[in-house]
């Protein structure tokens, strides 16, 4: 059972690995926008895992998307930002319940599925493309892309969550 | 002491964050400085050969396309070779006495959504690419080489922030800076041309002979529109690209024989100064 969940993990990093570098960055929808769909991963991890080890699998999740495209360590800056912020998101969202021993995120109802997910999102694709852009004087292109390129991702982690549903397992 | 130690552990999962972002913004800024080669970059070969295996594959679906393109360069030169005045000379086909050689190769992943875009190519040090060596297509430039590995080298896109090639319009020598607004991806500008230099649109934009990188004359594109900048002395101008960055395949790679030489000049007169 503790070596299955160990080996979905690992298969689900190296194909949100493969999917985002070899499909999602070649995307160039309207000619700037790629979903960045591997913040999917932070989304589906296990709730009662080890925080240290799971805030270490998603700088290296980061890391492993800036090494395919050139982007530096931004990726790995932003994953691990919300990794450590899931936490704070989730008793946002779900309330204290979350904390329960029973809790499952197929359990929450759909609206909170969603918010969970856009709030992942938004602060992900704020501290990436700050960091990326670097420049407060251009803060009015770091909304754009924050508000175009989120909603991207949003769609798409959304039809990948209802294709591959966390229930099930 | 055991306070310390509490806090640590107390606070483990904070300082962990706080540790891997200063290392993630540490990379991010050390590698903001120029020609600072970083170790996050898809020439290394694991990264380098998934795409090259991707681009085995994807590349089947514009042979045609590519072809075309060859074969319109193709054309292109043999208009020049044979309504040349003079013969070609088969000395002067010397490799001796070139200035330039050139290597091709395959771009195996384009990207242009981002700021700073770079190309990856199968092409690496066995092949003797080098940092600084440019990187141009069958129809225009494409930028320099950046990082190499044994098996690929990435190459620092023409649409890329940091990007800097000395450019001229054709058959003069008034000269400019290339670089990027990263508002769209076919149009570049020039920048730093004298307000007194006469401008048409449509005029062709080459890359001019200041640069050890680049030879003379090799396309960039047209002029799309013209302005003056904000000291109202000199044109900033909206250069429409011949290349189409998005559907890039085949690049050549142009190595100046005599740019040790020239650098190592240019540093001796620095240094006398």
């Amino acid at each position: 059972m503790i070596s299955n969940y160990y080996f979905i993990n690992v298969i689900r990093f190296t194909l949100l690995v493969l999917v985002q570098v070899l499909v999602f960055n070649q995307l160039n929808f309207f000619g700037y926008i790629n979903p960045m769909v591997y913040i999917l991963f932070l989304y589906w991890y296990p709730i009662k895992e080890n925080r240290a080890v799971f805030i270490g699998l998603s700088f290296l999740l980061g890391l492993s998307i800036d090494f395919f495209s050139d982007s530096m360590a931004i990726h790995a800056a932003s994953t691990v930002t919300i990794a450590y912020l899931r936490p704070a998101i989730m008793r946002f969202v779900f309330g204290v319940n979350y904390e329960f021993q029973s809790f499952k995120l197929g359990n929450a109802t759909a609206v909170q599925q969603f918010a969970f997910l856009a709030l992942l999102i938004v602060v992900h694709h704020l501290v990436f493309f700050t960091v990326e852009i670097f420049s407060f004087a251009n803060l009015l292109l770091i909304l754009k892309k924050v508000f175009s390129i989120g909603l991207a991702t949003l769609v798409l982690c959304l039809l990948f969550s209802s294709l591959f549903s966390v229930s099930k397992e | 002491m055991q306070q310390i130690i509490n806090f640590i552990i107390r606070y483990k999962n904070f300082l962990l964050y706080l540790f891997l972002l200063m290392v993630a913004l540490g990379f991010t800024i050390q590698s903001h400085s120029y020609h600072q080669s970083s170790f996050f970059n898809s020439s290394s070969w694991i990264s380098g050969g998934i795409y090259e295996t991707s681009y085995s594959i994807s590349s089947y679906f514009d042979l045609d396309e590519e072809n075309r393109k060859l074969v319109e360069e193709n054309r292109r030169l043999r208009n020049l070779l044979f309504n040349n005045e003079k013969p070609v000379d088969s000395i002067l086909l010397d490799s001796a006495q070139a200035s330039y050689t050139i290597a091709s190769g395959q771009a195996i992943k384009n990207s242009y959504a981002g700021r700073r875009n770079y190309i990856t190519i199968n092409k690496g040090e066995r092949d003797s690419v080098k940092l600084d060596m440019g990187v141009i297509t069958p129809k225009g430039i494409l930028g320099i080489v950046q990082n190499t590995s044994n098996r690929f080298a990435t190459v620092q896109s023409i649409l890329n922030v940091n990007s800097n090639i000395n450019a001229k319009l054709k058959n003069t020598n008034h000269f400019g800076s290339l670089v990027w607004d990263e508002k769209e991806y076919n149009v570049v500008q020039l920048i730093d041309i004298p307000r007194l230099v006469q401008l048409n649109v449509g005029d062709t934009i080459v890359t001019g002979g200041m640069s050890s990188i680049f030879p003379e004359n090799i396309p960039i594109g047209t002029i799309k529109k013209f302005d003056l900048d904000r000291a109202q002395s000199f044109w900033s101008v909206d250069v429409d690209l011949f290349n189409d960055m998005t559907n890039i395949n085949t690049v050549y790679i142009l190595k100046n024989v005599n740019r040790a030489e020239i650098l190592e000049l240019e540093e001796e007169t620095r240094s006398n100064d």
